[in-house]
């Protein structure tokens, strides 16, 4: 197998291939166009972050005294819908899966290189529109963009942040097509669908979830748009529409949206599950098809938000039902990945860790859905806190606990660089504390009797506001750690070798970071997925070097 | 309960039968959610422990755990995920629908108040004083934006949607003042649309009643507008009127032009005032104007109130005081 | 690694049949997203004729039958053109594929003229929804209809003026013959784009036009 080396005998890669910023902007390699995902997804969330923090101060004390109540709606729209349409959304399939999907698959780049690159413009120009929108002094419906409040009533931005989700639409599309299109064309010669990573059929289920999704999204904006701007009725009744279509069409997508953040998660963690107990993944065929359960399934619940907005009874019983049936397959994984556990050789490492935390909050987050979706439980939470603390287990520590681990477990595959053990593993630590004080108390709230996007609250509820505002410092804090030694890494870190973990799959066999077109030589694979197996280290891809945990890297003394 | 600090409460007050109800499937759902959430943390803290990595070089052992577990998994979890929601959904009936005998109490919403009108006429805004021990409706619309209708204590909340009407019950078992809160983002001043719901004895309540400036009560105040809006001249029912009979018309079937039926209820009655041809009753020309603009939600309220009182013995008739 | 690449094949294919499985079946997807989009738009439909079965009948009264139908049978034409387009790509005739693309061309542009004729008419008579509609029949909210015909058959010809900018881009292209029998998938994936926006119309001439005639309320 050769090396290209440069002119200085330096091992060429995708990073040192070519340089300065055209090379950068114009690139149509799959791995750069993840990195300037992830710088732009950084700054989504970096703002997203600062709206929270200002949430949290205001609810320190039950008056409105730090800012107006105008204000604070925006913070609470804008946080939203940043988080959700230009960070969650987009965080793992843009970054971690449009840089290892093709490595995964053994293909040398996506189906459609030119198309991935403009995703990532229209993405940046969705987040200029919504920025802009902020920069007006912002739109203050909530994120879900409820008739007639915001085709009427509303007097913030609404057209510019409409706008601006409506592009960014476009973007999670093109990004799907082109994962699609590749799983099915681009595999290489061997790799069988039940050959594949987790990792890639969670992708797979998340793209089908986005195709069928996000038009009807984008349509039902437009038509919001229409309303406002041209004062047309389609939703307003006092123009003869009817504002509960709109929610339907809105949780038609929105509902589903949540199985596009979480699903990507799972295939994360699926991977990490295998690498860190460097085991066979148990169920795999269970797991593969429980993310196909979820998606398909997920577009059948959305009646769910709406039990109290004058559905009929006999449609919350059908939509009740139907949600406690999508739990089974989340169950599935769940349990699957503890059975993975069982005698396997399970490391402490930094990814495990957010491994480890996702499974247990994702299953609280899960739970509690479940607590939502009996009829006679919403009556008493439906719109409170007890649905804030719910979504935000599902979310923050569901999908971003998943985020998080996938970049810790790839990172020395996409730089070369390894990080600090010891303030990694801190940083995970305290976002897990971190996390719990700001959102469990919530779930006390909101059976309190606190209704969600509320600005001022009775007095009586002041303590558990504390408690979470509290957590949410020490949130913001865990998420500082990683971005600073992240940076850090990429300049002073060790240089990683190609398998750093000794895991198994096709982007540990190629260089750390890989190639400018991933692979020396495609490889034919013969093998299953996670092939770790106690008497042939090597696997059965022994012969083209797959996976060898005796060429572990020793990463115990980069702390220094 | 009297040790633990009244500034820091963590569980609502119950003040009806229904909170009983809902707070019994919440702990249930809440110790299903505990002893899994346990269990799964303390497998997982447990396989950590027991089965952390060693040596550098370690691979995970062969043996699986068996595989009859993904039966297991998948079947026990949707048991009870079926039994929850069997018994949700019981609840979720007996929550939504209002007894026969519940007295009607109308509800607007609007941005950033609420206005109430009692059977006997009288109104309020942002407060509610309502008799214990008696099951009330309330029927409920809103001028603007969605609202939503929440009294954390009775563990009742519904939407409160502009164009049509969505209803809600409770019977207060606990003499006392309960905090009422706009659940629907709503605007500016969300937070601020709040208010309280007063339980009084039934006598302190008629009471309270005959104390505001004389009423007439709803039915005869509908039955006012509904002279003054020459309603009567096509609806009285002789058989050569242009409408049809409105007497013992509430909560029957009708037969409409295109073969289609419906159940007269109050959305079906506002329709017919506003939009009268949308849905023409079978064998009547489409003659009624529409009267869009020429009623505001209250007068609505009153008409309404009114073609329910002539269907007597329905049982969906307003009873007044 | 094979620097062996032939004309037109990109790097990270291994073939050209891959590449144009790969290119057909993206289009394939994107157009389910399409159906998806329009889709919403006729769940809109379904729901607010159900609720207003005499409005539409009305609404639908007041559209021209005769030029919505000649616009149906102009696209169907300009469908039969691109096909022939494709096929000229197929067997190779690269000069052809840019005269029946540009035929095709001038029928959807046909089309719009049409369409525009009649978009000023219902303008002029004060059927453009929003705070200048005029309705004097006595049918209560004919608007909504108007609301949902304009969005539909908008958002059907913004989706034909995206494929007419396309086609400028495509045609010249096809004249200085970019496109081989072996090398040709944006001709036949641009013809499975027109397709499906013909089919669309297909859709939409009955639900809208031919409802009144139709409907017996």
């Amino acid at each position: 197998m050769s090396e290209s080396v440069d002119t200085f005998g330096r091992r060429l890669h995708y990073l040192n291939a070519d340089f300065g910023v055209k090379s950068w902007l114009l690139t149509r390699d799959h791995k750069r166009i993840a990195l300037l995902y992830l710088i732009s997804i950084t700054i989504f969330f970096a703002l997203g972050g600062l709206m929270a923090v200002g949430i949290r101060l205001e609810l320190a004390t039950p008056q409105g005294d730090l800012v107006q109540p105008d204000t604070y709606n925006r913070l609470f729209t804008m946080h939203g819908v940043l988080m959700i349409f230009f960070f969650l959304i987009p965080s793992i399939p843009a970054v971690l899966g449009n840089f290892l999907i093709p490595l995964m698959i053994g293909a040398k780049d996506l189906a459609f290189p030119k198309l991935n690159l403009a995703s990532w413009y229209i993405y940046n120009i969705a987040g200029f529109f919504t920025l802009w929108a902020v920069a007006q002094g912002g739109v203050d419906t909530g994120w879900t963009f409820y008739t007639p409040y915001s085709t009427t009533y509303s007097n913030s931005y609404v057209i510019a942040t409409a706008l601006g989700v409506f592009i960014s639409g476009f973007s999670s599309i093109l990004t799907a097509v082109n994962f699609i299109v590749t799983i099915h064309r681009m595999r290489a010669p061997g790799l069988t669908w039940f050959r594949l990573p987790l990792f890639i059929w969670a992708h797979y289920a998340t793209s089908l979830v986005i195709i069928l999704g996000t038009p009807v999204i984008a349509v039902t904006i437009l038509m919001v748009a229409a309303e406002r701007l041209l004062h047309i009725g389609i939703f307003d009744p006092a123009l003869g529409g009817d504002p509960v279509l709109f929610q339907h069409l809105f949780w038609f997508y929105s509902h589903p949206a949540v199985y596009i953040m979480i699903l990507p998660s799972m295939g994360v963690v699926s991977e990490l599950i295998a690498a860190f107990t460097r085991k066979r993944i148990f169920g795999y065929k269970f797991i593969a098809g429980a993310s196909v359960a979820i998606a398909v399934l997920g577009f059948l619940v959305w009646g769910h938000h709406m039990f109290l907005s004058s559905q009929s009874v006999y449609a919350g019983m059908v939509f009740s039902v139907l949600s406690m049936l999508v739990a089974v397959p989340s169950a599935i994984k769940v349990f699957n990945w503890i059975a993975t556990m069982y005698k396997g050789s399970v490391s402490w490492d930094t990814p495990m860790l957010y491994a480890m935390g996702f499974i247990g909050l994702f299953t609280i987050g899960g739970l509690t859905g479940v607590m939502l979706a009996t009829l006679g439980i919403d009556i008493h939470v439906h719109d409170t806190y007890f649905v804030v603390a719910h979504f935000h287990y599902v979310m923050v520590g569901g999908a971003i606990m998943g985020y998080l681990g996938g970049l810790h477990f790839w990172w020395p595959k996409m730089t070369g660089r390894l990080y600090p053990v010891f303030w990694s593993k801190f940083a995970a630590i305290i976002i897990f504390v971190g996390f719990n004080l700001t959102f469990f108390p919530q779930f006390l709230l909101g059976y309190l009797g606190m209704p969600r996007r509320y600005h001022v609250y009775p007095a009586d509820f002041q303590v558990l506001n504390v408690m979470s505002s509290a957590g949410a410092t020490v949130l913001g804090v865990g998420y500082l750690i990683p971005l600073v030694y992240f940076v850090w890494s990429m300049r002073y870190g060790k240089r990683a070798d190609r398998n750093p973990w000794g895991a198994i799959g096709l982007e540990w066999n190629t260089g750390s970071p890989p190639p400018q077109h991933n692979f020396h030589e495609i490889p034919t694979v013969d093998w299953d997925a996670y092939g770790y197996l106690p008497d042939t280290p090597a696997g059965t891809g022994e012969s083209w070097g797959i996976a060898v945990p005796t060429q572990r890297q020793d990463r115990t003394q980069d702390d220094g | 309960m009297s040790i633990w600090p009244e500034q820091f409460p963590l569980f609502p007050d119950r003040a009806t039968a229904i909170a009983r109800d809902i707070d019994a499937i919440y702990f249930f759902g809440l110790g299903v959610a505990t002893v899994f959430s346990l269990l799964i943390a303390g497998l997982i803290v447990f396989f950590a422990v027991r089965y952390r990595r060693t040596s550098p070089d370690e691979v995970g052992q062969r043996e699986q755990a068996p595989a009859w577990l993904e039966l297991v998994w998948s079947i026990i979890p949707l048991g009870i995920l079926l039994f929850m929601f069997a018994w949700g959904a019981q609840v979720f009936f007996d929550a939504r629908r209002a007894p026969a005998d519940a007295v009607e109490y109308y509800v607007t919403g609007k941005q950033w108040m609420w206005k109430f009108q009692h059977p006997s006429g009288n109104r309020e805004i942002n407060e509610l004083h309502v008799p214990v021990g008696v099951p009330i409706k309330l029927i409920m619309t809103s001028e603007d934006v969605i609202h939503s209708f929440w009294v954390p204590e009775f563990r009742v909340k519904m939407d409160v949607l502009p164009g049509r009407y969505t209803d809600l019950w409770f019977e207060v078992d606990k003499v006392g003042v309960y905090r009422l809160f706009c659940n629907e983002y709503c605007g500016v001043e969300h937070s601020l649309m709040g208010g309280r719901v007063i339980a009084m004895e039934p006598a302190d309540y008629e009471e309270w009643l005959g104390s505001g400036q004389p009423q007439t009560t709803l039915t005869k105040s509908g039955e006012q507008l509904f002279e003054e809006k020459t309603c009567n001249t096509c609806h009285l029912g002789r058989s050569f009127a242009l409408g049809p009979s409105l007497n013992d018309i509430f909560g029957t079937e009708v037969t409409f032009a295109d073969g289609s039926t419906a159940i007269v209820d109050e959305n079906y009655l506002r329709e017919s005032i506003l939009d009268p041809r949308a849905r023409l009753v079978q064998g009547y020309q489409a003659l009624m104007p529409t009267f869009q603009g020429q009623v505001d939600e209250e007068e609505l309220v009153l008409l309404i109130d009114y073609i329910k009182s002539l269907s007597e013995g329905t049982g969906a008739s307003s009873t007044g005081n | 690694m094979a620097d062996t690449h032939a004309p037109g094949l990109q790097h990270h294919f291994d073939s050209y049949e891959q590449q144009q499985e790969a290119s057909f079946f993206g289009m394939w997807v994107f157009l389910a997203t399409e159906v998806l989009f329009f889709g919403g738009l006729f769940c809109v439909y379904l729901i607010y004729r159900t609720a207003n079965p005499v409005a539409f009948a009305a609404g639908s009264r007041e559209l021209d039958i005769l030029l919505g139908g000649i616009n149906t049978a102009v696209l169907i034409g300009s469908s039969l053109t691109m096909a022939l387009a494709v096929h000229a790509a197929q067997v190779g005739k690269h000069k052809m594929i840019a005269i029946w693309m540009a035929l095709t061309g001038i029928l959807g542009g046909t089309f719009l003229g049409i369409k525009a004729v009649e978009y000023s008419h219902k303008i002029h008579e004060g059927h453009f929804p929003g705070p200048h509609f005029v309705w004097h029949g006595p049918e209560v909210n004919v608007e909504m209809f108007f609301n949902i015909y304009f969005m539909m058959t908008g958002l059907h010809a913004l989706h034909m003026i995206i494929g007419m900018g396309i086609m400028l881009v495509l045609i010249p292209l096809a004249w200085k013959g970019r496109f081989t029998p072996d090398s040709h998938n944006y001709i036949e994936g641009f013809g499975l784009y027109w397709h499906f926006v013909d089919i669309v119309w297909i859709f939409l001439f009955p639900l809208l036009y031919l409802l009144g005639v139709t409907s017996h309320v």
